[in-house]
């Protein structure tokens, strides 16, 4: 069985999980049936518990399907603490089930992957020990890699069916009334927890900050609360974000940056009230600079700015540059603080930001969005899972759901180091090449050949070489060289869906 | 002096000679010259690392359409015969002569270059040479110095260690530099051969940068030597010629085609003849102007 | 040629690759550490060897640490190694550049 951008997928698997290959980017009207919550019903005057021990003795069993959110990145203490007690409780068979995992997790859920305590896993990404681990076999299961807005669409679903959430949260009163911008580990936007915390069947908030009733702003409710957990500290604040953003001095990050700008600014998506999301790195953020400075030069101001919000952008809004911000997490403390002083920085959920089975998303009303790539290949498919040695180390993210943009960039240096950028092949298709529009590199960039509409409008940009993609994959080949096809074992260590729940590409385990 | 004179060499960019990463990607900032540097940038230990990488770099690597310069280590140097030796076997461009004080110093390495390509068997002629006046000593004979080669491409003013032999240093407004720049210009200008302004290192500093610039340019300098890429595209705003120059140059152009059409010697313009200087201004702003992409290929203005 | 002493090139930087050739007896042996040996492992030890082979060196033991070198990098940085582990630093082989 392949999937329309040629992947041969397990046949096994795709039966034993009922799943249908990837056939293609349009979402249509489909009709579809949204699931809903138990509710244990209680004036909620009892949701005070000082234990985690006790709320796992009284939720979970065998078999179900825990879920957290990623907001604190390295910064998070609770994954762990929670996670401690689960594997000490000896309960077996859980279904992981985070926005994303971060590093500060992964020794934690090797442990509880030997220990038997967790046997199935779905996540936006993984990285490091936790990627080499799955990637070498040591999962039984597939992981199931699925993008924000999947996530989103999978829970609302029924695709995962969350029986217990563990949501970390800066500041919450008695009753669970809760927000990501007080406190000590503030990081803003809940954007991908509020999923959680409206479809778990048990949603059990833990904070090292409990405030008078009742907490304003609530991003969670108390109508969603079972458990409000007292913790000594929730989170790092150094680590949840990346501190002060700085720009990057990297000449080349700063070249493809400027050309990137020069592409947004030549096509016709750069008019007043244009949207655009940029994402976080070195490159994304030198082109919010030079996007700010054509938008003074040429008098247009943004209707919004949507994604993983940093604060270069919220920058922008209190220049009055963006009008909008739509904020589903902040990439550092900057973004974070500005959330809850400026109320045009809009705190949207998972699924209002990028699910694709929706009445409207963000993502859907996008004019220009500007992802990265590990590899993007001549059919401009992108891959931001596995690195050049075919092991787990990145994250779809929201990657699939921006791309829907109506400009989608990708800005990637032609090759790092001795590895390719610009390949063939990619080892992994997260991002079909029908939803990316334009290459950026620092040798000129490529344009879908699809868009012929762009072709006509970018090609004659003074200073911007535009190539076919064939010829970037080529110069990049030639500088580095071609390298020895990677060897795989027979077995799917993970399984990518595309964001309507189909599947587009599988991992296979690493030989070594 | 070499041919080629009307060459653009607006920006000439300093790497480093012993940086892989650097070295490798020297050719992505759309530098008119490309300088690898075997001297300052390079610890005594690594000399020999540093020649053979720049070597291997020469022989493998795309860099374009740029200019290619070796800034070799210095006469006094026990680098100096094999740096000027590898770097003519590797068909390199141009040899930058550092801490030129004398045009014998110019003769002395026109002759091991020489030899170096009847040894290597490289064309005879076909490496240049340029040279760094870093002296009062150098900027005093600049003009001998200028000329002493048919090699001879450019000089080039290194202000830091011609600041330091002066007993002061650099200033923001650029006024211990006033005599030097004025002298290597008039000297390379008296040559026949580019002129080359010293490098601002501070890189925060990017109104100082263009303050810097806009006044060698105005001075007549053909470009500046750079220390980093995020310069290049400052010093090509600098160097960009005026909308309406461009349209006076497309016209003086036409009129000496239309000479060339009617077989008439005289070139004139709304029936005026167009003298010589006129000419030569008008060919270097239209090469200006195609190297700031302002013009198409036949030279019609494009509009931003 | 003859190495004489254990000799180093190169640096730990990206795209730089460190070699250090020592004295051995019986061949050459490469011992070669890099984050893409996957993929340009062999290649990497190809072009080692092709440059041990250019400069006569017959008998040598190489530890590469690779840090995504180009091809022309781990050239240069074996001939450096080579020219100083041989001591010929000063009189180098032309024809071999």
């Amino acid at each position: 069985m392949k999937s329309k951008v040629n992947r041969e997928l397990p046949d096994d698997l795709m039966k034993q999980l009922n799943y249908q290959p990837f056939e293609t980017t349009e979402i249509g009207n489909p009709e579809i049936q949204r699931v809903a919550p138990k509710v244990h019903v209680s004036t909620g005057d009892d949701k005070i518990v000082d234990s985690i021990k006790k709320v796992v003795d009284e939720t979970l069993e065998d078999g179900m399907t825990i879920s957290f959110h990623h907001h604190f990145r390295n910064g998070d203490y609770v994954f762990n603490k929670v996670m401690r007690v689960i594997i000490d409780a000896g309960i077996k068979n859980l279904t992981l089930a985070p926005s994303s995992l971060t590093g500060v997790m992964n020794d934690m859920v090797i442990e509880a992957i030997k220990a038997g305590t967790i046997t199935n896993i779905t996540s936006s990404g993984m990285r490091g020990s936790l990627g080499d681990f799955v990637s070498h076999g040591g999962l039984k299961n597939p992981v199931i890699f699925r993008s924000h807005g999947n996530r989103a669409r999978s829970i609302e679903h029924g695709d995962i069916k969350i029986d217990v959430a563990f949501l970390g949260v800066p500041s919450a009163d008695r009753l669970g009334n809760a927000n990501g911008m007080k406190g000590d580990a503030v990081f803003g936007s809940l954007g991908y927890a509020l999923m959680d915390a409206q479809y778990a069947d048990k949603v059990v908030l833990l904070t090292d900050n409990i405030v008078d009733y009742p907490n304003t702003p609530a991003s969670i409710k108390q109508t969603q609360v079972d458990y409000v957990i007292k913790v000594d500290k929730v989170g790092d604040p150094d680590k949840i974000g990346s501190g002060a953003t700085r720009f990057t001095k990297d000449p080349k990050e700063l070249k493809i940056a400027s050309m990137v700008n020069d592409v947004i600014t030549h096509s016709p998506y750069f008019k007043d009230g244009f949207s655009f999301q940029t994402g976080s790195g070195g490159a994304a953020l030198a082109v919010t600079r030079y996007l700010r400075q054509a938008m003074i030069d040429n008098q247009i101001k943004a209707s919004f700015a949507l994604g993983g919000i940093t604060k270069p952008t919220t920058d922008l809004l209190n220049e009055g540059l963006v009008k909008k911000v739509m904020d589903v997490q902040d990439f550092d403390k900057g973004a974070a603080d500005s959330m809850h002083t400026n109320g045009d920085q809009q705190e949207i959920d998972a699924s209002w930001y990028a699910d694709p089975d929706n009445k409207g998303a963000m993502v859907d009303q996008l004019d220009v969005v500007i992802l990265s790539a590990l590899e993007i290949d001549t059919k401009f498919n992108v891959n931001v899972m596995t690195g050049s040695d075919g092991v787990i180390r990145g994250a779809i993210g929201g990657h699939q759901d921006a791309a829907t943009g109506k400009l989608t960039i990708i800005s990637a240096p032609l090759v790092r180091g001795r590895i390719a950028t610009v390949v063939p092949d990619v080892t992994t298709v997260v991002t079909p090449g029908d939803s990316v529009d334009v290459l950026v590199t620092e040798y000129g960039i490529a344009i879908n050949p699809k868009r012929t509409d762009l072709l006509a409008v970018l090609s004659n940009i003074p200073g911007l070489p535009v190539y076919k993609i064939e010829d970037l994959q080529k110069m990049a080949e030639k500088r580095v060289g071609t390298p020895k096809p990677l060897e795989y074992t027979d077995r799917t260590v993970a399984l990518i869906e595309y964001r309507d729940g189909t599947v587009i590409d599988s991992i296979k385990q690493v030989k070594d | 002096m070499a041919e080629n004179e009307e060459r653009l060499r607006r920006t000439m960019m300093f790497v480093p000679g012993n940086n892989p990463a650097m070295v490798k990607d020297a050719g992505i900032y759309g530098a008119d010259s490309i300088m690898f540097d075997l001297e300052d940038s390079v610890s005594l230990p690594e000399k020999d690392a540093a020649r053979v990488l720049v070597y291997e770099a020469l022989q493998t690597q795309d860099y374009g359409n740029a200019e290619m310069v070796v800034r070799v280590n210095g006469q006094d140097t026990p680098f100096y015969d094999n740096d000027v030796k590898a770097m003519v076997k590797a068909g390199i461009d141009v040899i930058r002569l550092p801490k030129a004080e004398s045009p014998e110093m110019v003769e002395k390495l026109d002759q091991d270059i020489a030899a170096a390509e009847k040894q290597f068997g490289r064309e005879a002629g076909s490496t240049h040479l340029m040279a760094a006046i870093e002296s009062a000593k150098g900027v005093l004979r600049a003009a001998d110095i200028a000329a002493a080669s048919d090699r001879m491409i450019g000089i080039a003013l290194s202000a830091e260690d011609y600041t330091t032999d002066m007993k002061t240093h650099r200033y923001p407004d650029g006024k211990e530099l006033e005599f030097a720049r004025n002298m290597v210009l008039h000297a390379a200008r008296a040559a026949g051969v580019a002129a080359f302004d010293t490098v601002f290192t501070n890189m925060d500093d990017t109104e100082g940068f263009y303050r810097e610039t806009e006044y060698i340019h105005q001075l007549g300098f053909d470009g500046k030597s750079l220390v980093n890429p995020r310069q290049i595209p400052m010093v090509n705003k600098v160097y960009e010629p005026k909308a309406a120059e461009i349209k006076n140059a497309k016209n003086v152009i036409n009129a000496i085609q239309e000479a060339k059409l009617k077989g008439s010697g005289v070139i004139s313009m709304n029936g005026q003849m167009v003298d010589r200087p006129v000419v030569l201004r008008a060919q270097r702003v239209m090469s200006l102007a195609k190297a700031s992409n302002l013009v198409d290929e036949e030279g019609n203005y494009l509009e931003k | 040629m003859e190495i004489k002493k254990t000799a180093i090139a190169g640096t730990l930087e990206s795209s730089d690759i460190q070699l250090t050739i020592s004295k051995a007896d019986n061949g050459i042996s490469i011992d070669l550490q890099s984050d893409v040996k996957k993929v340009f492992g062999d290649q990497i030890e190809s072009v080692i060897k092709d440059t041990l082979a250019k400069l006569d060196v017959k008998d040598a033991k190489v530890k590469a640490v690779d840090k995504g070198a180009l091809d022309c990098v781990i050239k240069a940085r074996t001939i450096a190694a080579i020219q100083r582990a041989a001591e010929t630093t000063d009189t180098p082989e032309w024809e071999v550049l």
